[in-house]
């Protein structure tokens, strides 16, 4: 399979035999994510990672990746230093930043900024995040992390709990796992449900995922939990924000009766609702989860620049 | 014999079999009356075998393609008619393209194409009969009933 030159932008771009051939690539970062072995695979190469709206992880992890794989990174973390702030359009920074580099990261906070990006670069554009719109990278590492720690989706029963209206993540990722044929399990209070047209895509993959605003009903079956935070900055009424904020929040008391393997996952950063006693449980995976944005996001910098192991 | 309740033209167009009530949003979308060069008739609610619908006769002007694009958005059963000399020379049922570009201005005030960015605005057909359109930036799909003749460019 080749992925050279392809844009990364959103998960539907992808069959299901793509998914796979990434993932299984993305296991072979793991030992050159963890530098137990060294590689100049991209000795040559130059990332830009254009960051228009704050990042921890996922900007870290990518300057990481292209860093485990001996590539050079410019770009910055912080737009108010660009010339977007005398008026420059996108197209114009992505037409730049083309010119200069090798392969482009961008996380902006408008809505299909990325795949705008896309149309004005010649080389490939990786999604870092657009506003409440894609996160497909992120997605990458979830199925990556769940693959890699239940050895397969299909059957599994996976909770995706909190802001299910505005969040992200769990939109891409609730397709995703409908395409691997997960049993799906919703649980957000009644006005951060997941939007419909979002359950009609899982419905439409074959999957019809059950929906209640309790956590404590399905806790004991799951077998992953998908904790997400809810994002103040995603809300247009501030009313609606505190009306909700809080409403979940897991505590090491509540995992008595779980499956004993049941993983507990977080996309970070996290506020309240996941208190510090659960991260010292064998449930608590969202650090590691963090970590495997290392090998994931390696593995796309290779195939799409077509340098590969 | 059977009366005309709008006169026959002699050349123009025809758009017949738009849903009933949708006649004025169609003369919107044509910049009727404001374009004042034409003589324009309207019949609403006007019985037919599928119930009731509207029709619009426009002398001495044929449409453009972006023109029709936009009445298959709001009337999607609509019939071009052209009439030259008093002759129904071509008859098409107006059909949505795979995509409309430069047609509707994407609601999400948050999607891209909303900035100011060198680029048109673009929505991906995903049902032609019953209508159904979902941005190529931003993927969200506009409730066409929701969607404000303002909103057409």
């Amino acid at each position: 399979m080749n992925l050279k030159g392809k844009d990364i932008i959103s998960i539907k771009d992808f069959s299901k035999s793509e998914l796979d051939f990434i993932l299984k690539y993305a296991k072979k970062m793991v030992p050159f994510a963890q530098g137990k072995n060294n590689t100049s695979l991209l000795q040559g190469k130059i990332l830009s990672s254009l960051f228009f709206e704050p990042s921890t992880r996922t900007r870290l992890s990518f300057e990481s990746a292209m860093s485990r794989l001996d590539g050079r990174i410019i770009g910055f973390a912080d737009p108010t230093i660009t010339s977007q702030k005398k008026g420059e359009t996108l197209a114009d920074t992505i037409r730049m930043a083309d010119a200069y580099s090798d392969v482009i990261v961008l996380r902006h906070p408008l809505e299909g900024a990325a795949r705008l990006a896309a149309e004005f670069a010649n080389v490939p554009v990786l999604n870092a995040g657009d506003g409440a719109g894609r996160h497909p990278t992120q997605c990458l590492l979830d199925l990556f992390t769940i693959l890699t720690e239940k050895k397969n989706i299909e059957g599994q029963n996976i909770v995706l709990l909190g802001d299910l209206k505005y969040g992200r993540t769990v939109h891409s990722l609730a397709y995703a796992l409908s395409l691997y044929g997960a049993d799906l399990t919703f649980v957000s209070p009644k006005s951060l449900q997941m939007p419909k047209e979002m359950v009609e895509e899982c419905k439409n993959l074959g999957v019809t995922p059950a929906s209640t605003t309790k956590l404590e009903k399905v806790i004991n079956k799951a077998d992953v939990i998908y904790v997400t935070r809810i994002q103040k900055e995603r809300f247009p009424d501030p009313e609606e924000y505190s009306r909700v904020v809080g409403i979940y929040q897991m505590n090491a008391s509540m995992l008595t009766n779980v499956k004993k393997d049941m993983i507990i996952m977080h996309p970070l950063p996290r506020v309240t609702e996941i208190a510090p006693d659960v991260d010292m449980t064998s449930h608590a995976l969202y650090f590691k989860q963090a970590f495997n944005g290392i090998p994931v996001r390696m593995a796309l910098l290779s195939l799409v620049t077509g340098v590969m192991l | 014999m059977k009366e005309l309740k709008i006169p026959l033209i002699k050349n123009g167009t025809v758009i017949d079999h738009i849903t009933a009530g949708h006649a004025i949003k169609v003369l919107h979308i044509l910049n009727i009356p404001q374009e004042n060069t034409s003589i324009v008739s309207v019949a609403v609610n006007v019985k037919s075998r599928m119930g009731k619908k509207d029709i619009v006769k426009i002398e001495n002007r044929e449409l453009a393609r972006k023109e029709v694009d936009k009445i298959a958005l709001i009337a999607p059963k609509a019939t071009i008619n052209i009439i030259r000399n008093y002759t129904l020379t071509k008859k098409h049922r107006v059909e949505l393209p795979n995509d409309l570009i430069g047609i509707v201005r994407c609601l999400n005030p948050t999607c891209i194409s909303n900035n100011r960015e060198p680029v048109e605005s673009h929505f991906i057909v995903v049902d032609k009969e019953t209508p159904r359109i979902k941005c190529h930036y931003c993927e969200r799909e506009p409730d066409i009933s929701q969607i404000e003749l303002s909103k057409l460019f």
